[in-house]
């Protein structure tokens, strides 16, 4: 059957013989494999080129070096005989670095800036913006032939300057010369290449995209722009604010208000009028503090907090008594029917959660739904629109979507408990209840601990259940930030970052790391306890 | 009769009662499908008259793509369970047999940085997308291939964990008599390793396909062109609009997204009792 090799180590082959068929003889002896490791990295290597190369022509200098740095690696892994642990570990590790690592770290820098709606960018950015909202035509300015064209999704201006030739520019991209126009009788340019004329039908069907269109006269943020009102001619405009590079201040001219640059990352003058946009800036801690002493978002948030840590202990605690009795209860030996009562029983457990939550959010519908007026024979009760009954529902719900998982991995640990110390305690003289309390419990324990503590966390962050059932609400009217009675901290970032007009992704980030600091924590102190209970 | 209900009756009883609370939901789904006035007031009335309209209802209205969503689901789901069982099941392996250097630290950083739920880097999430828009659109905002990348960078992890544990009980004796008779450590993990762990390999497979299936806000935020999402953020979409209206359609829809993971867990039971556990009991 199989050829043993000349270098056959002294001591005798093990008596069991693997049941699969072992493969080739070793002449052959992973050719196939070879193969296939050939045309892989080949494949890889070949679409990490053309990534190279894409993201250079960008400029992508940082996504370039990872990407350099990750082809080489995989090359180095992939390539030779050796690093074999790597080559199982490197596609997942891979993964687990650009996804995982990098978002969290990412998230991590973010903590520590004012990202969010009106910090989005960098300063040059946002002198742009403030330059080019302030623009007005520029009075007595002559007005140029121009031409909307277009490129794929693109609108551009093609602009003809009787003594400077024909230019051409976009959103974001200064007017620059075009090489070899096509012009029209009248000697306007009407296309360049790459660049088709707009129809009279096209212009009309985008007017507000074209009206809005504001093409930069040059690099430089204080030469104005150009704009058209009308699809065939363009004007100058000019900002009524000034940038001046050097001392770094924005002047208006009209009233001469000086604006300066502040640390929190916006123009500001004197009096404490400020310009928008502003740009990201490190803040240090700021976001931080504002979480932990600011008073109106301290008391909110501290209620969420608090909020957070009893629905994901009631979440374990409840569903794992149900659990621990039921499996008790229906303990497989002695019941006939247990394999259906099981199947039944899960159901819960095999519905996907979010179709669970949004179920349940019919079923407790306060006028229509079946639990006020079959059940409760017409009841009007606000299930999920009055603040405390909501926090009942969700946990109830919740209850409900994981009690059949804690029967589960209890059943499974009890039948995983050998009969013999079950049997050895009986000798002894222990009753049924003793055997249950003294014995199985403790060996239950030791076994479930890990998934309490797994399921504790996901219910930390359960934001399903949540937002399918509640959407955090019902609303506190008194918070200054969005914030809702049955509102999780996830839930939390989650409106911090989106919800609403004011978005704060710094602050949604720095919620996340103290999210991701409590769970931790909880998971290590968990899983030591665990290990000491299990050496005890 | 007193002595039967002391002795298992009364078991019976509290058994009944669990299964209650526990198909009652369902069975009101799965009537409200089934009726015909199709608005949540009207399917109070159990099973009082039966129809199929809202089924085909479900599939014929351009309004919500039904069958769209329920494909783009199936197709990310199996893409990522497929995947993650695979990369779990490599890095488990790399753990269980062998031995090389930063081997507990890597277990522990694993585990560790798993707890950040990609949900928190939402926002670092749709910049990275959106910058590999301009290189890569194909896994960049708006695909599916991203998203499926995006759950995969979470696939080591817990899994890794529960893999080591269960090819920790594959006895070594097996890697070597293959070894020893020519076999690549490739050939032993493929063709010996994987195939003795296969019922486990399914359930690891069926949990990650059931997490992705309930993914809500990566889904919602990678897949933003109404024929290239979810069933989970199709569905909310679509009962957000008015729980009371159309609640029949409704109904129709989450018993055909939930059926096949039903009957995946019937089928897989007696390995999901045991799998739970087995990455925990000591044996």
């Amino acid at each position: 059957m199989t050829q043993i090799p000349p270098t056959q180590p002294p001591h005798t082959p093990p008596g069991r013989r693997p049941t699969a068929d072992p493969g080739h003889p070793p002449a052959r002896r992973g050719l196939v494999g070879l193969a296939v490791r050939i045309v892989l990295l080949a494949v890889v290597d070949a679409l990490a080129v053309y990534g190279l190369l894409a993201l250079a022509a960008q400029h992508k200098w940082a996504m370039f070096g990872a990407l350099l740095v990750g082809t080489v690696a995989v090359n180095v892994i992939y390539a030779g005989k050796r690093h074999v642990p790597a080559k199982y570990l490197a596609p997942g590790v891979v993964l687990l670095l650009v996804y995982q690592v990098y978002v969290v770290f990412y998230t991590g820098f973010a903590a520590f800036t004012n990202y969010g709606d009106g910090h989005n960018s960098d300063k040059p950015d946002a002198v742009a913006a403030i330059l080019a909202h302030s623009e007005t035509r520029v009075p007595d300015s002559p007005v140029r032939p121009a031409t909307v064209v277009a490129r794929g999704d693109r609108v551009g201006l093609l602009v003809t300057l009787p003594d400077r030739g024909v230019r051409l520019g976009w959103a974001g991209h200064p007017l620059e010369p075009v090489a070899d126009p096509v012009y029209d009788s009248a000697g306007r340019a009407i296309a360049a290449p790459g660049w088709h004329r707009l129809s009279y039908a096209q212009i009309a069907s985008r007017q507000k995209e074209i009206s809005e269109l504001r093409v930069p006269a040059s690099e430089d943020p204080n030469s104005g722009s150009l704009r058209t009102a009308d699809g065939i001619s363009a004007a100058a405009y000019r900002s009524t604010l000034d940038y001046d590079r050097g001392a770094d201040t924005i002047t208006d001219r009209g009233t001469g208000k000086v604006y300066r640059p502040t640390s929190d990352g916006v123009f500001a003058a004197d009096d404490g009028t400020r310009l928008s946009p502003g740009w990201k800036v490190f803040v240090g801690l700021d976001n931080f503090e504002t979480i932990l002493t600011d008073r109106d978002i301290r008391g909110p948030f501290l209620g969420v907090l608090v909020w957070t840590f009893v629905f994901a202990g009631i979440s374990v605690a409840v569903p794992f008594a149900i659990g621990l009795v039921l499996a008790a209860v229906l303990d497989g030996k002695r019941l006939r029917g247990h394999r259906i009562y099981r199947s039944l029983i899960m159901l819960p457990y095999a519905f996907p959660a979010f179709l669970a939550a949004l179920v349940w959010q019919g079923l407790l519908n306060t006028d229509y739904g079946y639990v006020n007026v079959s059940l409760l024979d017409g009841a009007h009760i606000a299930w999920l629109t009055d603040p405390w009954l909501a926090r009942l529902s969700v946990l109830a719900v919740n209850v409900w979507i994981s009690f059949p998982y804690m029967f589960l991995i209890c059943t499974g640990a009890l039948q995983a408990i050998p009969a013999e110390v079950t049997e050895a305690a009986r000798i002894d003289g222990a009753g049924r209840g003793q055997i249950l309390r003294h014995v199985k419990l403790p060996l239950l324990l030791t076994a479930v601990t890990p998934m309490l503590i797994a399921t504790f966390a996901f219910n930390f962050n359960n934001f399903n259940v949540i937002y399918m059932l509640t959407g955090g609400g019902p609303k506190d009217p008194d918070a200054p930030i969005e914030v809702g009675s049955t509102d999780l901290l996830i839930s939390l970032v989650y409106k911090l970052a989106f919800g609403g007009s004011n978005r704060q992704y710094g602050m949604a980030c720095a919620v996340s790391i103290l999210i991701f600091v409590v769970v931790a924590a909880i998971s290590v102190v968990g899983l030591r306890r665990s290990r000491a209970f299990e050496e005890s | 009769m007193i002595r039967w209900f002391a002795r298992t009756g009364w078991r019976h009883l509290i058994g009944v009662l669990a299964v209650v609370v526990a198909i009652f939901p369902l069975v009101f789904v799965l009537s409200a499908s089934l009726n015909p006035s199709g608005t949540l007031t009207g399917s109070n009335e159990l099973f009082s008259d039966t129809t199929d309209a809202h089924y085909r209802e479900l599939f014929d209205d351009p309004l919500h793509p039904f069958g769209r969503w329920f494909l783009n689901s199936m197709a990310v789901g199996l893409a990522t369970a497929i995947g993650s069982v695979f990369l779990g099941a490599c890095a488990g392996y790399a753990f269980s047999r062998f031995r090389f250097r930063g081997r507990g630290a890597g277990l522990t950083t694993l585990l560790l940085v798993q707890m950040f739920p990609q949900l928190l880097a939402y926002v670092a999430l749709f910049l990275l997308l959106s910058s590999f828009d301009d290189v890569f659109p194909a896994i960049g905002l708006g695909s599916r291939l991203g998203l499926v990348m995006i759950y995969l960078g979470g696939a080591l992890g817990v899994n890794t964990y529960l893999m080591k544990g269960f090819f920790d009980t594959v006895p070594r004796d097996l890697d070597e008599a293959a070894r020893i008779d020519g076999a690549s450590h490739a050939q032993v993990f493929f063709r010996i390793v994987l195939p003795l762990v296969a019922p486990v390999l399914a359930v690891v497979a069926l949990l990650s396909f059931v997490a992705t299936l309930n993914d809500f806000v990566i889904a919602s935020l990678v897949l933003n062109d109404p024929d290239k999402q979810t069933l989970a953020v199709g569905l909310y979409h679509f009962i957000s609009y008015g729980v009371g209206r159309n609640w029949g359609v409704f109904a129709a829809g989450v018993l055909i997204a939930a059926l096949p993971v039903l009957v995946l867990f019937q089928f897989l039971q007696r390995f999901i009792v045991g799998g739970l556990t087995a990455g925990a009991v000591k044996n």
